[in-house]
């Protein structure tokens, strides 16, 4: 069609091209057509569930944890049902402008609202961050309905949980938090992602997390794209995990970490015939309860900044040198290796091993191995340990307990030491010295023990059967293997160590006040530093004499073994009457607390209240003004040392008659090696 | 003069062969978009029916015009719809950001909209008096082509590429059907191809370029513009073939479909009503085209033949582009379906376009009569 054009040929070309536009649009009108065949019939299974997946919305119901009971089946650890908020950062459109709503509905004042964001900017972002737990149904319905314009806010009904005895059992039962990242990347299961759900962190909550957790119930419901849940579709509910019953006694437990009060120190009683640990006390503490709550900042700080270290169960791993806490045992190891205990030495003051002369914290005159006990001379010892040699001495020290670890389900517990030749050897590549063997035979030098180990080593003592702790009730009693002491071994040592309370010896005013039960113990003071520092009574906290105590009762009949150590005590005079006063509760529940409660007047409250005052100080001083949340006290009236005493009269001491004696002789200083 | 012989005049000159599926269409559109506001009139289904009226009529009254009118129109009016760009342009440079539409108190109109049948009208005029024997000349490409780009540009601007594709491809139609050397239209396509990429990375804002992407591979960002397509498709593939019924889509009632009620109104209807449903639109659009082809192709002028054909091309691009990007065929560009959506500015449009095809038909039939 070059030049030959005319208005006809324009039409046939008009007509070919809108032939061609024609058939262009019923071409796409039939892929159009075949597309959406394709897409709504040979798809449609495809998109079906794509739909569906995002119609309904799975989301995992934490189960209810298992609660951890004590001996008698009280709670320790407990669930309390309860409304709260917690925030996905990752679904978090705008963070400021959501934590300023989420704020005022709460009524957060403004250092709340600042800690929320701080912990917001700290988060991993796919966790959740817990806002605020324990609210009325108020508050958590004002947040609910405004869901739409909170996206990464997520109201629920869960169960929070809750420690009666707060800090008693911090360090023994653990806490529980939000799964951190290390953790999720262990376990990836998407429940361990949940908003509310909580693990085991410590102690007790960490080691039978499996058991404790339980199954996660589901909800399925409609949501919409904004994420507003339009109806519920079904529901399974949640199984909660299984109770771990623990041989903690409960109300002893509290007493005990009660008893200890301004002290930093331990308390370990334990069961002789059956190994079962009653208590294990560690204080200071922190609160558990305000741990699982995801715990504040300042709180934090403020137990890390303590040099009491709140954060460590002295129990396991507080170590000290144990000193003359030893001595029982090595009186054992002499018999045993052929020392009799009518063989008596000269104690001057001291007493001279090889050319060097030691000295002896006191003249006791002459000394057999009664008294060597109950009097604590350290002459006898210095003398009697180079006799039989320290390597031998060392090997009974083991099969005592110190330097031994014990099958406890605990996250670590320490060793110590029991120093010995060949250990020195390895160690400090030096010959060993009759300067060792001198340190060592009174449980100085290099000799280190937990406050477990000693129990251990007591209550062996006390019965002569290898006594292994446990801490979860056994279905049988254990039977324990014969350690091979004659029984006329074990009873000379038995009224040594009761001598020591209730005769001639150093710790008089550890005597039980109650009558027929005669306590049998021994006392230790343990030197942090040289005298020429300082005199271990008084001056720096820290330089002062750690003060042990290791007891048994009855003492001719053992039922309970236990040791106290009070950290920088200042000697053996701070840690018996610890020992006296959890046995007396022990025994007599009634006159137990009568001794405490004058005590902790005193003190201005009971340990909890004390550390949510020392919590205000600290946090005022800190500049942030944040009350700590108190938790209701209301399972704790189950097992706190009020409730054993209200339900448990004088009877269990009653239980088992012993001989009647006359009154101790009222003598002794408190201070003692 | 098919058929209805004994029917009176006015009866069988109304343009019933496109009233009756468009107003079909228009109420099926109004019960999807019921739907799209779960389950009420307002706010969308009730103004959709209100404004079909009010263009219908505006649409029956326009079809009354004469070929002269019409022809005398085309360029005041092509210089009008100019001015108004212009006039948007500043506005919006004087607001301090980019807009589309001219506040004029009663109405928000969209100048670019008017554009689009604007075009077909003024390049119809140019080609019914440009002489017969210079459609090969440099003439018949070129003025065309600035009547095009001006236009285009302006809309650019603003920036909306979706209208001006649009505007251009009403444009290019007509000069197609007018009868310009093919060899243009390969040389053309192929500088397109060469500018393709050039266009890609200089001349879309980043957020397009992202659309373009994404169609290329929506599963690249489900959440971010994939998410338009993948909820699109899911929405469509859910129907099944006969849908899960009125009021019962999840993706549209539980908001998982961005503008169930505008741009994504078919993925809303085809999640309801299936592929039956999906299929009766189709074959409306179907018979309205074809329609519009059979009108131009009847046309008696080559200024009506030209204006049916653009006419038709026009609506033909929105249906196409509109369809074709809820399926997941082309990237989101945000231009919506004829008759079914919701939004004033695209009814409009659309049925000037019917209106320009009505009027074309009676000129056909006047012709006809007095040819006879």
């Amino acid at each position: 069609m070059d030049r030959k054009l005319t208005s006809n040929s324009l039409k046939q070309t008009f007509d070919r091209r809108s032939f061609v536009v024609g058939s262009v649009q019923g071409g796409i009108g039939l892929l159009l057509a075949a597309r959406m065949g394709y897409i709504a019939v040979a798809e449609n299974e495809k998109y079906e569930m794509e739909a569906e997946s995002n119609r309904v919305n799975l989301t995992l119901i934490p189960p209810r944890r298992g609660w951890i009971l004590d001996r008698n089946g009280s709670p320790l650890a407990s669930n309390r049902a309860d409304f709260r908020v917690d925030i996905i950062p990752e679904r978090l459109e705008n963070a400021d402008a959501t934590v300023e709503l989420l704020g005022d509905l709460l009524e957060f004042s403004k250092p709340e609202k600042a800690d929320l964001r701080d912990r917001l900017e700290e988060s991993r972002g796919f966790a959740a961050v817990p806002v605020a737990n324990g609210l009325d149904y108020e508050k958590f319905a004002a947040v609910s309905v405004r869901i739409p314009d909170l996206p990464g806010v997520i109201p629920q009904r869960g169960y929070s949980r809750f420690y009666p005895t707060g800090a008693s059992v911090g360090h023994l039962i653990g806490y529980v938090g939000t799964p951190s990242r290390e953790e999720y990347d262990e376990d990836p299961k998407p429940l361990l992602l949940t908003p509310g759900f909580k693990l085991g962190k410590d102690g007790i909550e960490k080691q039978f997390e499996q058991q404790l957790r339980g199954e996660p119930g589901a909800r399925r419901v409609e949501v919409t794209a904004s994420g507003r849940i339009v109806r519920d579709l079904e529901t399974r509910e949640d199984v909660q995990g299984n109770a771990v019953q623990l041989t903690i006694d409960g109300p002893l437990q509290d007493y005990a970490a009660r008893r200890i009060g301004l002290e930093s120190g331990s308390v370990v009683v334990m069961d002789c015939e059956t190994g079962e640990l009653l208590c294990m006390a560690s204080m200071p503490s922190f609160d558990p309860n305000s741990f699982s709550d995801g715990i504040g900042r300042v709180e934090f700080a403020m137990l890390r900044e303590n040099d009491r270290v709140p954060l460590r169960n002295k129990t396991l791993k507080g170590l000290y040198p144990p000193g003359s806490t030893v001595k029982p045992m090595h009186a054992m190891a002499f018999m045993h290796e052929g020392v009799s205990p009518d063989e008596a030495i000269m104690c001057n003051g001291g007493r001279r091993i090889g050319n060097r002369f030691f000295n002896c914290w006191s003249n006791h005159g002459r000394v057999d191995m009664a008294k060597a006990i109950y009097q604590s001379c350290d002459s006898y010892f210095y003398h009697f340990a180079q006799q039989v040699g320290f390597d031998k001495v060392a090997r009974f020290a083991h099969q005592f307990g110190l330097g031994e670890e014990f099958d406890l389900p605990v996250a670590s517990q320490f060793y110590g030491t029991v120093p010995d030749p060949e250990w020195k050897q390895e160690k400090y590549g030096s010959e060993w010295q009759p300067y060792d063997t001198v340190n060592a035979s009174i449980g100085q030098g290099y000799y280190l023990a937990s406050p477990l180990q000693l129990a251990v080593m007591t209550a062996r003592i006390a019965t002569g059967y290898a006594v292994t702790p446990s801490l979860i009730k056994p279905d049988t009693s254990p039977k324990f293997a014969s350690m091979n002491y004659r029984p006329d071994e074990i009873a000379y040592i038995r009224q040594a160590m009761s001598d020591v309370v209730n005769g001639p010896g150093t710790a008089g005013r550890a005597r039980l006040p109650i009558e027929n039960v005669l306590l049998a113990g021994k006392t230790g003071t343990a030197q942090v530093v040289s005298l020429s520092v300082s005199d271990g009574r008084s001056g720096p906290w820290r330089y002062r004499d750690h003060g042990l105590f290791v007891f048994f009762a009855p003492f001719d009949k053992p039922r309970y073994a236990g040791a106290v150590v009070i950290e920088h005590g200042g000697g053996s005079g701070a840690a018996y009457p610890v020992a006296r006063d959890v046995m007396t509760f022990l025994l007599d529940p009634q006159k137990g607390l009568e001794a405490l409660h004058a005590l902790e007047e005193q003190w201005g409250g009971t340990a909890q209240q004390r550390l949510d005052r020392q919590y205000q100080t600290y946090a005022s001083a800190a500049g942030v003004d944040l009350p700590p949340a108190p938790p209701p006290v209301t399972l704790s009236e189950q097992v706190d040392a009020e409730a054993r005493a209200a339900y448990s009269g004088p009877d269990q001491a009653d239980s088992t008659v012993f001989s009647p004696r006359d009154e101790a002789n009222p003598r002794a200083e408190d201070t003692t090696t | 003069m098919r058929g209805a012989v004994s029917l009176p005049a006015p009866i069988a000159q109304f343009p019933w062969r496109v009233v009756i599926p468009l107003t079909l269409l228009v109420a099926f559109g109004a019960a999807v978009l019921h739907s799209a506001a779960g389950g009420s009139f307002s706010p969308y289904a009730g103004s959709h029916l209100l404004r079909f009226g009010v263009f219908l009529i505006v649409a029956l009254v326009m079809s009354y015009f004469p070929e002269d009118w019409a022809r005398f129109a085309a360029i005041p009016v092509y210089i009008a719809i100019l001015l108004l760009l212009m006039a948007v342009e500043a506005v919006g440079q004087l607001g301090g950001g980019s807009q589309r539409w001219l506040e004029l108190g009663f109405i928000r109109l969209q100048p670019s909209e008017l554009m689009k049948p604007g075009i077909v009208l003024i390049l119809a005029a140019f080609y019914h008096t440009l002489p017969v024997g210079m459609i090969g000349s440099w003439r018949a490409l070129l003025v065309p082509a600035g009547l095009l780009v001006v236009p285009m540009g302006l809309v650019l601007l603003q920036p909306d590429l979706g209208t001006s594709l649009a505007i251009a491809f009403g444009g290019v139609v007509v000069m197609f059907l007018a009868g310009i050397p093919q060899k243009w239209f390969i040389g053309g396509g192929l500088a397109a191809v060469c500018v393709a990429p050039l266009a890609y990375f200089f001349g879309l804002q980043p957020y397009q370029q992202q659309r373009v992407l994404t169609f290329l591979d929506p599963a690249s960002d489900p959440q971010g513009s994939g998410y338009h397509i993948i909820q699109s498709k899911i929405a469509i593939g859910s129907g099944g073939l006969s849908g899960k019924g009125f009021g019962e889509g999840s993706q549209s009632q539980l908001n998982y479909l961005p503008e169930p009620h505008t741009d994504f109104v078919f993925a809303t209807m085809a999640e309801e009503w299936g592929l039956i449903g999906g299929l009766f639109v189709l074959l409306v659009f179907g018979i309205v085209l074809r329609w519009g082809l059979l009108v131009a192709r009847d046309a008696k002028t080559r200024f009506s033949r030209l204006l049916a054909g653009g006419m038709t091309a026009t609506i033909f691009f929105y249906v196409a582009v509109n369809l074709m990007m809820v399926m997941g065929l082309a990237p989101v560009v945000g231009i919506p379906l004829p008759f079914m959506s919701h939004g004033g500015s695209s009814m409009m449009t659309n049925m000037l376009c019917v209106g320009a095809l009505m009027m074309v038909e009676r000129w056909n039939r006047q012709s006809t009569s007095a040819g006879l």
